[in-house]
């Protein structure tokens, strides 16, 4: 009998390991903020507030076997209420202005805000449209950026474990 | 003569047919054409009908900002018809609906796109649905910010119990105001425009606006260009039809079927990367031709990458179809009636699995196509397990022709420039969802004056919202899963 690919090869990568300086200035940051610690693992929540979507087919691929970003204790919640940190992806439009507002004051605190993509960072390409105010920072501060259109799951990966062990 | 034949013969100038307000009442009056899209410049209302596989456009002046409302014959029209008067302030006469689609009352102006926007402030209007009667009916609101991950939109339920009555998206909350981004640059540098429309089409929207910028200049892109176009397309069409497959997989089936499924999705964007530089392949289409060419490596990592997927797929399919929990589950779940979908001017795999035989790769921006004697699988049944049976056959159709592609790419340049000139150009075609149209004006400058971009989705929700009436309300993820439903490229 043939065992099945998946129990043949390896298929997950070695997790990425963020730099020093990343982790290093998101702690700096998290203490100048005194912000109670999370733990080893986050609960997170993605909000697509314009984008094309492209980051968050790239979020959804985190999640498959070559990325494994549930075995990093990281996962996906549906409601704001039940997250640690807010994925926050596309230019903030301005009608979804409210609802992300809204998404905020619903996290517990403390939570994170994180940038996912050129969009979220700064408008990306969006930027000086009537419809959009731009980066999430016309909004609220981001805790973390993490540039790219979109950014790779990798990544992706590397900001949030960055996160992790900032806090950790 | 009737509207339909009229509109057949060529037009006096450009691609574009400028009718008078007794043509476009005649037009309007005679549905036999289907609408494809519907968009404005100041003082104009434009319009592209699908005929078979080819496109009609028209125009026509409207001075004092109105003009025949087309939605009476044509329920294509009623969402285009609300967003056009949103962004141009063109107002349909004789429209049924006339609530706003784009506009939620949160932009600093009014009309944005009109040539005379006004300012505009005050709090934002509670947005008007649709009533539905029924018995003890309740309302169950979800949205904008959508379980899962993925983009906004607002569905207003009226349930009875468990079962959906009506279902009515409100989208609009992913407008960023594209087609005013795009005016006064040259088509090179508005093409990271239509590449950020909507990263399930990326390639589509690109190679459509494209296509539409070569028109307008006289441009032939170069064969090796043109090939490669079509390879980038057929990777995007099977990538995103595996990420339907497992998303499907993942609500209804097991587990492990699912992870398969974005696993071979994995395999064609890490090829990708290597061989285009981009997972998703976006900037990679450009007018004129195509921004990398593919280096040995990158010919060999996809083929490799195809071959895998020749092993795999085939057994994932029958293990899919094969699996009667999810079969169950989708089996007579969202009829859509060719009819219906023929209302609607669907195109792409659901209208495909409801026997209506469109695609635009039959179309005239057919090439390399016509040279690859493409068989499109059809399977009449309308429902959700046609949706998943008719996208596992394209991948099946998309590898086959990504081989012969692959094994046949012409030589020579990739790229040639476009001149510096006025023109029109308008092209179609299929993205994963269905049909992308690009069209676009250009000054005498070679500067874009206007431009439209239309996506599937336009016809995807009022299908989807059909389906959902009288479906199970836990069924209702299952359901919306396998139309491919996407929402920035609808709202611009």
């Amino acid at each position: 009998m043939k065992l099945p690919r998946l129990l043949t090869r390896p298929i997950a990568q070695p997790p990425p390991h963020p730099s020093a300086q990343l982790v290093g200035d998101l702690a700096a940051r998290l203490e100048a903020s005194a912000r109670r610690r999370l733990g080893r693992g986050l609960a997170l929540r993605h909000i697509g507030t314009g984008g094309c979507d492209g980051c968050a087919l790239e979020l959804i691929a985190t999640r498959n076997l070559v990325h494994e970003l549930e075995s990093l204790g990281l996962r996906f919640v549906d409601s704001p209420r039940h997250a640690d940190a807010l994925l926050v992806s596309g230019p903030v439009t301005r009608n979804m202005r409210e609802a992300l507002e809204q998404a905020r004051a619903a996290m517990p605190e403390p939570g994170f805000v994180v940038a996912l993509g050129d969009c979220a960072v700064d408008g990306g390409v969006f930027k000086g449209s009537y419809a959009v105010e731009g980066g999430v920072e016309a909004v609220m501060p981001p805790d973390l950026r993490l540039p790219g259109c979109p950014p790779s799951p990798r990544q992706v990966l590397e900001g949030l474990l960055a996160l992790v062990e900032a806090q950790a | 003569m009737t509207p339909a034949e009229f509109l057949r013969q060529p037009p006096a100038q450009g691609p574009t047919h400028a009718l008078t307000e007794p043509q476009w009442e005649a037009l309007a009056a005679d549905p036999e054409l289907p609408l494809l899209a519907l968009w404005g410049e100041p003082g104009v209302v434009r319009a592209a009908f699908q005929d078979g596989n080819a496109l009609r456009l028209v125009a026509l002046a409207a001075p004092e900002g109105q003009y025949p409302a087309l939605s009476p014959a044509r329920p294509a029209a009623a969402l285009f018809e609300r967003a056009v008067h949103d962004l141009w302030a063109l107002e349909p006469v004789g429209t049924q609906d006339g609530r706003p689609w784009l506009d939620h009352g949160r932009w600093p102006v009014l009309n944005p796109l009109s040539g005379r926007p006004v300012r505009h402030g005050g709090a934002p209007p509670q947005p008007e649905f649709l009533p539905a009667e029924g018995h003890a009916l309740h309302r169950l609101p979800l949205g904008p910010i959508l379980p899962g991950i993925g983009e906004p939109a607002y569905l207003h339920l009226a349930v009875a119990g468990e079962a959906v009555v009506r279902m009515e998206a409100r989208l609009g909350y992913a407008h960023k105001g594209v087609l005013a981004l795009m005016p006064g640059k040259s088509p090179r540098a508005a093409a990271r425009f239509p590449a950020r429309l909507q990263a399930e089409a990326t390639v589509a929207h690109s190679l459509a606006f494209a296509l539409a910028a070569e028109k307008a200049t006289g441009t032939e892109p170069p064969p090796r260009a043109v090939v490669l176009r079509a390879v980038m397309a057929e990777i995007e069409r099977l990538s995103v039809h595996l990420h339907i497959w497992a998303q499907v997989l993942a609500l209804a089936g097991p587990p492990a079927l699912a992870d398969q499924a974005a696993l071979a999705r994995e395999t064609m964007l890490a090829a990708s990367q290597i061989a285009f530089g981009h997972r998703l392949l976006m900037d990679r289409v450009l007018p004129g031709g195509v921004a990398l060419d593919l280096e040995e490596r990158g010919l060999s990592i996809l083929r490799d990458a195809l071959l895998l997927l020749a092993e795999d797929l085939p057994r994932l399919a029958r293990a899919t179809l094969r699996h009667a929990g999810l079969v169950e589950a989708l089996t007579g779940l969202g009829v859509i009636p060719p009819a219906l979908a023929q209302d609607y001017t669907a195109g792409g795999p659901v209208a495909r699995a409801s026997g209506v035989m469109v695609d635009a790769r039959l179309g005239p921006d057919a090439s390399p196509y016509d040279e690859l004697e493409l068989e499109i699988p059809l399977h009449p049944e309308g429902d959700a397990a046609a949706r998943l049976r008719q996208r596992i056959a394209e991948t099946a159709e998309s590898r086959r022709l990504l081989a012969v592609m692959l094994d046949s790419l012409p030589d020579g340049p990739i790229i040639t420039p476009l001149p510096q000139r006025g023109g029109e150009g308008v092209a179609l075609v299929e993205g994963p969802h269905g049909p992308c149209m690009a069209w676009l004006a250009l000054d005498d400058g070679g500067l874009i004056r206007a431009a439209m971009a239309r996506d599937p989705a336009w016809a995807l929700w009022p299908l989807a919202e059909a389906a959902a009436a009288g479906a199970g309300l836990e069924q209702l993820p299952l359901l919306l899963a396998g139309f491919g439903l996407t929402m920035s490229g609808m709202d611009l």
